[in-house]
């Protein structure tokens, strides 16, 4: 009998959650409109070019926490449905390898988004992006991404089966990610020089960003496994 | 566990009594001292006075939270996994976030009549409103169904967690704040000169809200001590009843 | 090889204030086909998610393949394969798709695959369809063979002839023959009395959470 491991887990259930967006387009065809609409619906609210402008970065990351939301509560709905991550735990299948690999998948996804809502922002609040801004921006999405796939597959993972989720996966990720949300907010600010912010000011943050994807890559993958635990 | 529980109609023992006899004996004097003996401020005048339930509930606050993540820590590192410590925990969480709610309100109170503002933008302030919420979705999870064991481990995990969040939310408002204004808006106490009598009375406070905690801490976690020994009669009297159920079938 | 498979001592299973099983004395051996008889509600499902290692042991004492269930349930579960109501598929995937997911999980190859769908009749023509579109029948087959795939040493079958017709119940009693004749161990619960009686090796009765020989 072959034992299973960690870099085999983590690739099947990676490759896994990506196939099943591609076959079902939920990220696709419902919650990139929704994000969109998200930032359609910030310009008629704030009603300003300018202020638009300035607060455009912190918008793009509004979109996102909230978009995230759905898209964590959708990866964790599939494995609920006919409690087929029931059956990795059944299996004693690695739950170490099902985090990363869940969780590398959402930060893809979320990727995909951020890349949509950035390209809204440019056109629809008209933002301006350097070249040294450019690569500042790409990395501040990739830190961002990353820490909420850690912190979102494992808020998902403990309030996959439970009563009132809906509402309880709010509570329990967002006090979380306000980090993320002010560092990404400030390095995509300062990669779009908003207020005349400086490329240079969003480096630190970035560096914030990794820290906390570090943190909670680490935490996530100890504590996972005994969190979906009965 | 139900020989623990000798006397069921009351959650109290000598030592509880002695405790908040303390307490009470304690809290006259904050009181009275708070609110009748002490001076006022010469800058802050008679709001000064809500120093003494603010900064003792902040420390109180500030405390249950480490006491629930040393219990969680104890109850998961423990081998016997004993819920004695998932039950503090939890106790400790609820009274604490009862104390941080009253470390909130009388903060803002405090900051409308120094600042003129309820609310200020300071790391302080911002990283306990956070750990309020945080405590309230710890108290959530709690919630959740499941067994005891399951309860117990989830919310220590969370628990855990919490403290490494704490500091992340803390340090980025602090970096946050510190790039957009010059300075931080000092705590209000910093500018108060406490004379010996004030100091006194705060100390008192301190002394008299942490056995204020104790004594409720250590109630609450015999109500749930309670609770489980009223669920494992009940399963007691369950099993009885479905053997006896399968025996005639 | 464990030749005591299982073995539960006066085992109390319970959730929260229900103790589904109340009592359950009874030890199977290596090779055996037991069948779990008992009216619905009587506590069949709960022993073999215990058995998996999935709830915990609320009395008693209960050991699978040697190992303590009070103590150590993640063990256990990577040698058990259990089937229970829920087929544990992804319904936006096709068959084969569901079944290389585990097989990558496990380290098979693709072989096994073959093996499994051919073993389970899943034909060629439905590898590629997806599960949501597949009937209950077929559904069940394919879960049997996520389940050959991983080569589990004790297969924990809750009421695995539901909703095959007939050839496939016929290819799953063999299924589960050959499987033993491999050295698995098979405890299942059906309904099926007539089949499930042939296909069984020894009976075990479950009546309101109580267990006793047949």
């Amino acid at each position: 009998m072959s034992r299973p491991n960690n870099g085999r887990v983590f690739s099947a259930v990676l490759i896994k959650d990506l196939r099943i967006e591609f076959r079902s387009r939920v990220l696709m065809n419902q919650v990139l409109p929704f994000a969109g609409l998200v930032m359609i619906m910030f310009a008629f609210a704030l009603d300003n070019d300018d202020v638009l402008q300035r607060v455009a970065g912190g918008l793009v990351w509004l979109a996102t926490l909230f978009s995230s939301l759905i898209i964590i509560q959708r990866s964790f709905a599939v494995e609920a449905a006919d409690q087929a991550l029931d059956s990795l735990r059944v299996a004693g299948i690695d739950l170490a390898g099902v985090y990363f690999g869940k969780a590398i998948a959402l930060t893809i996804k979320l990727i995909v988004l951020d890349f949509v809502l950035l390209v809204t922002a440019m056109l629809l609040y008209r933002v301006d992006l350097t070249g040294s801004g450019l690569v500042l921006l790409v990395t501040c999405v990739l830190g961002s991404t990353t820490g909420l796939g850690f912190v979102g597959t494992l808020y998902g993972g403990l309030t996959a089966g439970a009563k009132g989720r809906e509402t309880l996966l709010p509570l329990l990720l967002l006090p979380v990610v306000a980090p993320v949300l002010i560092a990404a907010t400030r390095a995509t600010e300062a990669a779009f020089a908003s207020g005349g912010a400086q490329t240079s000011e969003g480096w630190a943050w970035v560096g914030l960003l990794a820290v906390f994807a570090a943190v909670f890559g680490v935490g996530g993958s100890l504590a996972f496994g005994p969190l979906i635990d009965e | 566990m139900s020989q623990l529980v000798t006397s069921t109609s009351a959650t109290g023992t000598r030592a509880t009594r002695v405790l908040g006899l303390l307490a009470i004996l304690v809290m006259l004097w904050v009181v009275i001292g708070g609110l009748v003996f002490t001076p006022q401020d010469v800058v802050q005048g008679e709001s000064v006075r809500i120093m003494y339930v603010h900064v003792p509930s902040a420390w109180i606050a500030y405390l249950a939270f480490i006491l629930t993540a040393v219990a969680s820590a104890s109850w998961l590192i423990g081998k016997k996994h004993s819920m004695g410590f998932d039950r503090f925990a939890g106790a400790s969480a609820e009274v604490g976030v009862m104390f941080m709610a009253i470390t909130l309100v009388t903060g803002s109170l405090w900051g409308r009549l120094t600042w003129g503002e309820f609310w200020q933008w300071d790391p302080r302030l911002t990283t306990t409103a956070f750990l309020f919420v945080t405590y309230l979705g710890y108290l959530a999870v709690r919630r959740l169904e499941g067994s005891a064991e399951q309860r117990a481990r989830r919310s220590a995990i969370i628990a855990l967690l919490a403290v490494l969040e704490i500091p992340l939310v803390h340090f980025s408002v602090v970096i946050w704040r510190s790039l957009h204004q010059g300075a931080t808006v000092l705590n209000p106490s910093g500018d108060v000169k406490l004379d010996d009598l004030m100091l006194f009375t705060l100390f008192s406070g301190v002394v008299g809200f942490t056995l204020v905690f104790f004594w409720l801490v250590l109630h609450r976690q015999r109500t749930m001590l309670l609770l489980d020994v009223v669920n494992r009669r009940g399963l007691d009297t369950a099993i009885a009843n479905r053997r006896a159920e399968g025996s005639t079938n | 090889m464990v030749s005591e498979v299982i073995s539960f001592v006066d085992a109390v299973i319970a959730y929260d204030n229900f103790p589904a099983v109340a009592g359950a004395t009874f030890s199977v051996d290596s090779g055996e086909i037991i069948l779990l008889q008992g009216p619905n509600g009587a506590g069949k499902t709960t022993l073999l998610r215990a058995c998996a290692g999935l709830l915990p042991i609320a009395r008693g004492n209960a050991t699978v393949l040697g190992v303590d269930l009070k103590s150590d349930r993640a063990t256990v579960r990577s040698q058990v394969g259990l089937l229970g109501h829920s087929n544990g598929l992804y319904q936006d995937l096709t068959v084969a798709e569901n079944i290389g997911f585990w097989s990558r999980l496990v380290g098979a190859g693709n072989e096994d695959i073959a093996q499994a769908m051919r073993l389970m009749g899943l034909s060629e023509r439905l590898s590629a369809v997806k599960i949501s579109n597949l009937s209950a029948g077929q559904r069940r087959r394919c879960a049997l063979a996520t389940l050959i795939v991983r080569r589990a040493r004790l297969w924990l079958l809750d009421e695995p002839h539901a909703g095959l017709d007939a050839q496939g119940r016929d290819e799953l009693d063999k299924t589960l023959r050959s499987a033993r004749d491999a050295g698995a161990t098979v405890v299942f619960a059906s309904h099926e009395i007539d089949r499930a009686q042939a296909l069984a090796t020894r009976r075990l009765k479950v009546t309101s959470g109580v267990v006793s020989e047949a």
